[in-house]
């Protein structure tokens, strides 16, 4: 066990504090250190997208992060994408666009579909094709999870509108 | 702190090739420095008049969401933008992906194409060399122990120029390059006749290869077809590449005369505005 370094940061618009070995990753630090499984592993290698996560407002893979580069970022995960009235848009989409079946890729999309669609509610087909490809999924076949992204984006784009 | 450990030291960027190596327990090391933190590491500035300096560690998002970049290096741009996903790209820099010297790296044909060198900082001082003498094998760079990239320096545009990079791969995106070609022309003022050119392949060879005597052979001749198919055969007889996973060397030298030529189309159209 090497020496354990101490890292401030912000999850999901809390400050944390917590202990971590600086060989881990920033995914081993939120599902080991902290227990916030939502953020899930698949290749541990950058390629499947599953442990998606924003930080200060991009969109990166945490296996390929290390804990202790969180010092000083603000993070949102899966655990901070719904409200706590209820199901973030894009959340909502999913389940009515059945685009999950197994479920482990799910954060990873939902998560990489927030930070383009924060942006650009109104991105079309092949702008959401390209977004999600580094988000894989063995079961669903893309078509459902794209639908309900697209889906997700008309809301969030008319809920923004109302608003102003 | 890097000298101080020799070859037990690394520098981390965005990770991700060394995270994956380490993991992969390619090497173990004993000390991995963030260079992210050093101010002239994330410099990007760019102007027609000074040209192009990218900081080693910047991140490729940064490259093509900056508005300068896409339209006097629109050829980087190219490259930048299809490293990986977007995930990759908000990490991903382009010293990263020089430093890490894979002959497929997607980003090094453009440089050397776009004629950029490397500033690199040791404990004896520091040297310029041009991007196509850094890679010395696969996996290998002229960089001494202690040693860093700190920055790409692109010379300014010139008058009627125009690059672009494209790659081969059997996906639309997230894979590594089968081959690539990156190349750069510079036209006469009455856009038709090339002034000078560079063209280099990936994935063709132990290293990016440049290749010179079709960039060369370039200079004078009409802005047409048939220059663009004497630079392919040129670009096919200085491939080396070998069979793999990922394609035959006969597939390889193929393409090399493909794409070299797609790559020369485009960049003269970009130069001709
Ligand atoms: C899923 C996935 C997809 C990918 N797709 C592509 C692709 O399509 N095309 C492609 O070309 N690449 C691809 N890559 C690899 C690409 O992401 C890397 O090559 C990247 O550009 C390296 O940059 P980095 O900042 O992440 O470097 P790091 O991983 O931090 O470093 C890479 C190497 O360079 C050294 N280094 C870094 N900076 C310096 C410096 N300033 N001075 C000295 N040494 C330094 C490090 O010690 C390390 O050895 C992919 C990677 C993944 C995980
Ligand atoms: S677990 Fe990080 S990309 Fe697959
Ligand atoms: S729902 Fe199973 S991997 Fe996507």
């Amino acid at each position: 066990m090497s020496k354990k370094i101490h890292v401030q940061t912000n999850i999901n618009g809390l400050d944390v504090d917590l202990l971590c070995e600086s060989r881990q990753s920033l995914l081993e630090v939120l599902r080991d250190v902290l227990n916030m499984t939502g953020t899930k592993e698949g290749c541990n290698d950058g390629n499947c997208g599953a442990c998606s996560v924003i930080v200060d407002g991009r969109l990166i893979d945490s296996c390929l992060m290390l804990g202790v580069e969180a010092e000083g970022k603000e993070i949102t995960t899966i655990e901070g994408v719904a409200y706590t009235h209820g199901l973030h848009p894009i959340q909502q989409s999913f389940l009515e666009n059945a685009a999950l079946q197994c479920g482990i890729c799910t954060p990873g999309f939902i998560v990489a579909a927030k930070a383009l669609l924060e942006n650009e509610p109104e991105a079309d087909e092949g702008r959401v094709r390209h977004w999600l490809a580094g988000n894989l999924c063995r079961c669903t076949g893309y078509d459902k999870i794209v639908r309900a992204v697209l889906d997700a984006g008309k809301t969030m784009a008319t809920q923004s509108k109302s608003e102003s | 702190m890097m000298a101080e450990k020799g070859p037990k030291a690394k520098a981390l960027a965005g990770g991700t090739d060394i995270l994956v190596q380490l993991r992969g327990r390619r090497f173990f090391i004993d000390r991995l420095v963030d260079v992210k933190g050093v101010p002239e590491m994330n410099e990007l500035s760019c102007s027609a008049e000074e040209g192009l300096t990218l900081g080693a560690a910047v991140p490729c998002y940064r490259i093509y969401e900056d508005d300068t970049i896409q339209s006097l290096y629109s050829g980087l741009v190219d490259a930048a933008f299809l490293i990986g996903g977007i995930q990759i790209q908000g990490r991903a820099s382009v010293g990263g992906n020089l430093c890490n010297a894979s002959p497929s790296g997607d980003t090094i044909p453009i440089l050397i194409a776009l004629g950029a060198s490397c500033v690199i900082e040791g404990p004896k001082g520091s040297r310029t060399l041009p991007v196509e003498d850094f890679c010395t094998g696969p996996g290998q760079n002229v960089l001494q122990d202690g040693e860093l990239l700190v920055a790409l320096k692109f010379p300014p545009p010139a008058a009627n120029s125009g690059a672009h990079y494209l790659r081969f791969i059997p996906r639309n995106e997230m894979d590594i390059a089968v081959a690539g070609a990156g190349a750069s022309v510079v036209l006469e003022d009455d856009k038709e006749t090339i002034k000078s050119a560079r063209i280099s392949l990936a994935a063709v060879g132990p290293t990016p290869i440049f290749a010179e005597e079709a960039s060369e052979l370039l200079a004078g001749r009409a802005a047409s077809e048939g220059s663009f198919e004497a630079a392919a055969e040129a670009a096919k007889a200085a491939a080396r590449p070998i069979s793999d996973m990922r394609g035959t060397a006969k597939q390889r030298i193929h393409l090399s005369g493909v794409l070299t030529k797609r790559a020369l189309r485009e960049a003269v159209a970009r130069a001709q505005g």
